[in-house]
């Protein structure tokens, strides 16, 4: 039985980050479109895992660490900025939104 | 360990592409939770057992909550956002292209990676006293940076919650 290789690993890695950022470009929901950021997030974390495994390095892992921790302040920051917007609007399709002036 | 692998592979990319394409974005959210799942039992594999843990704890735990309230908070009971073809309709092609010109690019550098896993590593690499060592020694100041984008994040979240009138 082959067993899997890092090929396999970043294989799968790329093809969630294309899901994600096609997801991205397309949705006009913002909120959709953020979960599509989170998509790509966790590919490229899969990648630097992987890495991590295949070098016997731990760097790649702490990197991960980093990644969830901006992940997370990108989460919290832009979802305020979603409650800002919606309070304003209802149905906020960001196709409409072009003022960016608080 | 092989069978495990593809199972989480196809589980991943199926909930990728529910998360984007469904139309309710609690639906979104199931997915990405579901995803995550996946993604953490990928993560024992390549035994990083300390990520897999804050994987589940935090991602799905901590964010897809705060995802969850907003979406409660805002959008229960409207209609779909998108509704008909929107102001930028034009770019769904271009996007198409892009996505799938990305994916050969990827595709390419992929092929050029290693075929075989090296050896085992050793028993305690990726768990939480070696991840805790790593951090705490030879990468504090990761871990330094990574508090300062906290605070930043928190200082940010409450201006911007706390301002009593909202003009856009």
């Amino acid at each position: 039985m082959p067993s899997v290789s890092l090929a396999d690993y970043l294989a799968v890695s790329a093809a969630m980050f294309v899901v994600g950022a096609v997801g991205f470009l397309l949705r006009r929901n913002p909120i959709t479109m953020l979960m599509a950021i989170e998509l790509m997030w966790n590919a490229g974390n899969l990648a630097f895992v992987a890495f991590a495994r295949n070098f016997v390095d731990m760097t790649g892992q702490v990197f991960v660490f980093v990644v969830i921790t901006v992940a997370a302040a990108e989460a919290a920051i832009a979802l305020a900025i979603v409650v800002m917007v919606f309070r304003r609007r209802a149905d906020a399709d960001v196709d409409d939104i072009s003022v960016m002036r608080g | 360990m092989t069978v495990l692998f593809w199972i989480c592979a196809a589980v991943l990319l199926l909930t990728a592409v529910g998360v984007v394409g469904s139309r309710q974005p609690v639906h979104s959210v199931i997915g990405l939770i579901v995803n995550f799942a996946a993604l953490a039992v990928l993560f024992l594999t390549l035994t990083a057992d300390f990520l897999a843990m804050i994987q589940i704890i935090i991602y799905a735990g901590a964010i897809l909550v705060l995802f969850l309230f907003v979406i409660a908070l805002l959008t229960v009971g409207n209609q779909p956002i998108e509704r008909g073809p929107g102001r930028l309709s034009f770019q769904t092609a271009p996007s198409v292209i892009a996505g799938v010109a990305a994916l050969a690019l990827l595709a390419t550098a992929v092929r050029a990676a290693q075929a075989n896993m090296p050896p085992v590593p050793p028993a305690d690499f990726g768990s939480v006293a070696n991840f805790g060592t790593q951090l705490l020694t030879t990468h504090v100041f990761a871990f330094e940076v990574t508090g300062f984008i906290l605070l930043i994040a928190v200082v940010g979240v409450v201006l911007m919650a706390g301002r009593k009138e909202i003009r856009l």
